[in-house]
């Protein structure tokens, strides 16, 4: 079966400035693909193109296997939900989300039961009489949804639809998105710059910057194999940790040097025998740096480390430092009995370790 | 103004601060009156008759209040040779008005939600062009519009009216338009072209029924705009067709041996009469709407 959406070769320019340069993205049905990026990146622009709001350059682009790269808008078979929500402010919740049914000239019947069907849906069968502005945030985003849901689109697209809405709120409603995707088996793509939201939602994400794709693959792929220190820092929270380090081949492995503030470099072995040049950027988790005396395992190394702050922030405690001439942070357990300016014992697990070049920011494993 | 609770140790009541509001009121109240002044004349002079107006005393109330001077203003001051009072230029003004200001407001909407929503290029250079046809004095369009309406074969007669008035209100409609359609989501237009509206059906649908505070706004600005208009209305029309403020003029003018201050003056009222009632009744949705653009729903 022929992709759901199929973006070829595609530009996009504002009169000189390249906004989008040579996108190409494919997704199967059912697909849930996360478009995440710093402010400016492009994704919001390359989601318009998707829906026909902004003409490309040049490029092509398939939408349910149908050449979709001249279509208008409406003939696109596609349904967006925004970052304003959008609501048409005179028109009732239900004449907001029948207006796209009765401008294409559905039958009324058809109309009312699909209305009722969405509204089941939402649990907003109390709403259907109101105004959007008599509405809570939280109830517009649903209005929202259920303008897009009762048109039954091949393809969903929502632009950063939660960042209007407060944390809780934008948590519960992030559940709720991802249990309608797969309820409904629905394609989607979806844009945020929150990089906690395209890892729990997506199948597959793409992460951008200036207007280029950085990488493109499912949300492991992107936390665990970052594919350069863009990626790398921009995914996780908090990031990891980028440091520079020295490396030597030994007959144990790759011996990976640190240098400590004031006192000998650490030297931690990699258990794998790696191609590697002398001077790289080592990539660490936090995660992967643990308490010495919680973690065991053969790959945790054992190092002293100073500690110069200490973050709890309830499950765990965040320890952070210096290495490397830049800080550091671990991961340790909430009961940790770290203080700011002591000596910690940490463990390193560099089972996961990412290896990028200083002068391209390429990952080299 | 919210007072606060605070009072000064030792006096129950602030005399300073009150004798200053009194200051205020009283010096709002004078200007009040040196303001309502002219209207006050005006209004006591049409209800007087000719004798008393010429003994007595300009300011004074009148001794016996008689309406004969609103009865010949109306139906039958002479303007020139006719004397058939301001009634039949009254409508006229009607006639050139309500057409005038329907059509301008209309098109001012269109043009307002066209620049403002379908950012097409060159959409800034259009609207700066129609923002300075605000600012051109009418006295330079006069030849050229005449030229203009005496090839269209309009010359003289109310439609040609109309037309100069919508052109010369486009200008300031599509600003008001356009400022209050620019404070609108861009998001809106694209959810509606997604829904599968087109361009007039998202207009018809979604921004005319948004709009009713500037519609009120406009309404009242080119009402007044048109209905005290004397320059165009005194080069563009003929015997016939003229406004009521050309038969105001020509019923100051064109009296013989004694002047009917009193009938100039009811005349005077019938011609403002329209724009007062318009402000007195749509007034508070001018301000609100003036102020709307800035506030976000």
């Amino acid at each position: 079966m022929a992709p759901i959406l199929e973006i070829n070769n595609l530009f996009k320019n504002y009169g000189s400035v390249e906004i989008l340069k040579d996108i190409n993205i494919s997704i199967e049905k059912g697909d849930f693909l996360v478009l995440v990026g710093p402010s400016g990146c492009g994704k919001s622009t390359l989601l318009n193109c998707i829906a026909g709001l902004e003409p490309i350059t040049s490029g092509q682009m398939n939408i349910g296997g149908d050449d979709m790269t001249f279509v208008s808008p409406k003939d696109r078979d596609i349904a967006m939900v925004f970052q304003s929500y959008a609501l048409y402010p005179t028109m009732t919740v239900a004449k907001n989300i029948t207006f796209g049914m009765k401008v294409r000239g559905v039958e009324q019947d058809v109309q009312d039961r699909k209305l009722a069907e969405v509204a089941k849906q939402l649990q907003m069968e109390n709403l259907l009489n109101r105004k959007p502005g008599q509405l809570s945030g939280g109830q517009r985003q649903r209005v929202a949804m259920g303008r897009a849901l009762v048109r039954d689109p091949k393809l969903f697209l929502f632009d950063e639809p939660l960042s209007n809405l407060d944390a809780k709120l934008r948590v519960e409603m992030r559940t709720e998105i991802k249990a309608l995707h797969q309820r409904l088996g629905a394609s989607m793509v979806y844009v945020t710059h929150d990089q906690i939201e395209a890892m729990t939602l997506a199948t597959k994400i793409v992460v951008m910057k200036g207007g280029v794709i950085q990488q493109m693959g499912t949300p492991a792929e992107i936390y665990n194999t970052p594919a350069n220190l863009f990626v790398a820092d921009f995914m996780g929270s908090p990031a990891m940790n980028l440091v520079p380090a020295k490396t030597s081949k030994g007959a144990d492995g790759t011996h990976v040097e640190i240098a400590r503030n004031g006192g000998e470099p650490i030297v931690l072995t990699d258990a794998k025998n790696r191609d590697l040049p002398e001077d790289v950027i080592v990539g660490v988790r936090p995660e992967d740096i643990a308490d010495a005396d919680a973690r065991g395992g053969e790959a945790a190394q054992v190092a002293e480390c100073t500690i110069d702050i200490v973050e709890p922030a309830g499950a765990d405690t965040y320890a952070v430092m210096q290495l490397g001439g830049k800080h550091v942070t671990a991961r340790l357990h909430a009961e940790t009995n770290a203080a700011a300016g002591v000596s910690q014992r940490l463990a390193f697990d560099l089972s996961k370790v990412s290896y990028f070049d200083p002068e391209t920011g390429l990952r080299l494993n | 103004m919210a007072d606060t609770s605070f009072t000064p140790a030792g006096s129950g009541i602030n005399w300073g601060k009150i004798a200053l509001r009194w200051m205020l009121y009283v010096m709002l109240g004078l200007f009040a009156l040196f303001y309502l002044m002219p209207l006050f004349v005006m209004v006591t002079t049409s209800i007087k008759s000719l004798e008393e107006i010429r003994t007595g005393d300009l300011i004074s109330l009148p001794r016996e209040v008689t309406f004969d001077a609103w009865r010949t203003a109306w139906s039958g001051a002479c303007t020139g040779i006719q004397c058939e009072g301001v009634r039949p230029y009254f409508w006229n003004s009607v006639l050139i008005a309500i057409p005038g200001v329907a059509l301008s407001t209309l098109i001012g909407a269109m043009n307002g939600y066209v620049v403002a929503q379908w950012r097409f290029r060159g959409a800034n250079l259009i609207f700066s062009l129609m923002l300075f046809g605000c600012f051109i004095p009418f006295q330079v369009v006069l030849l050229p519009m005449a030229r203009v309406l005496g090839i269209m074969g309009m010359a003289g007669t109310i439609p040609g009216l109309i037309f100069v008035h919508v052109i010369y209100g486009l200008g300031f409609t599509t600003l008001f338009f356009r400022n209050y359609y620019v404070s609108i989501s861009p998001e809106l237009t694209k959810a509606a072209k997604v829904d599968g509206a087109g361009f007039f059906r998202i207009f018809w649908s979604i921004f005319l029924p948004l709009s009713l505070p500037i519609i009120v706004v406009t309404v009242i600005w080119q009402f007044t705009q048109i209905w005290n208009d004397f320059l165009f209305g005194v080069s563009f029309s003929q015997a016939g067709t003229q406004p009521v403020t050309v038969a105001l003029n020509n019923i100051v003018n064109s009296t013989t041996g004694v002047k009917e201050y009193n009938v100039d003056m009811a005349a005077a009222i019938i011609a403002a009469l329209p724009t007062l009632l318009v402000y007195v009744i749509a007034g508070k949705y001018f301000v609100r709407g003036l102020t709307a653009g800035s506030v976000k729903g």
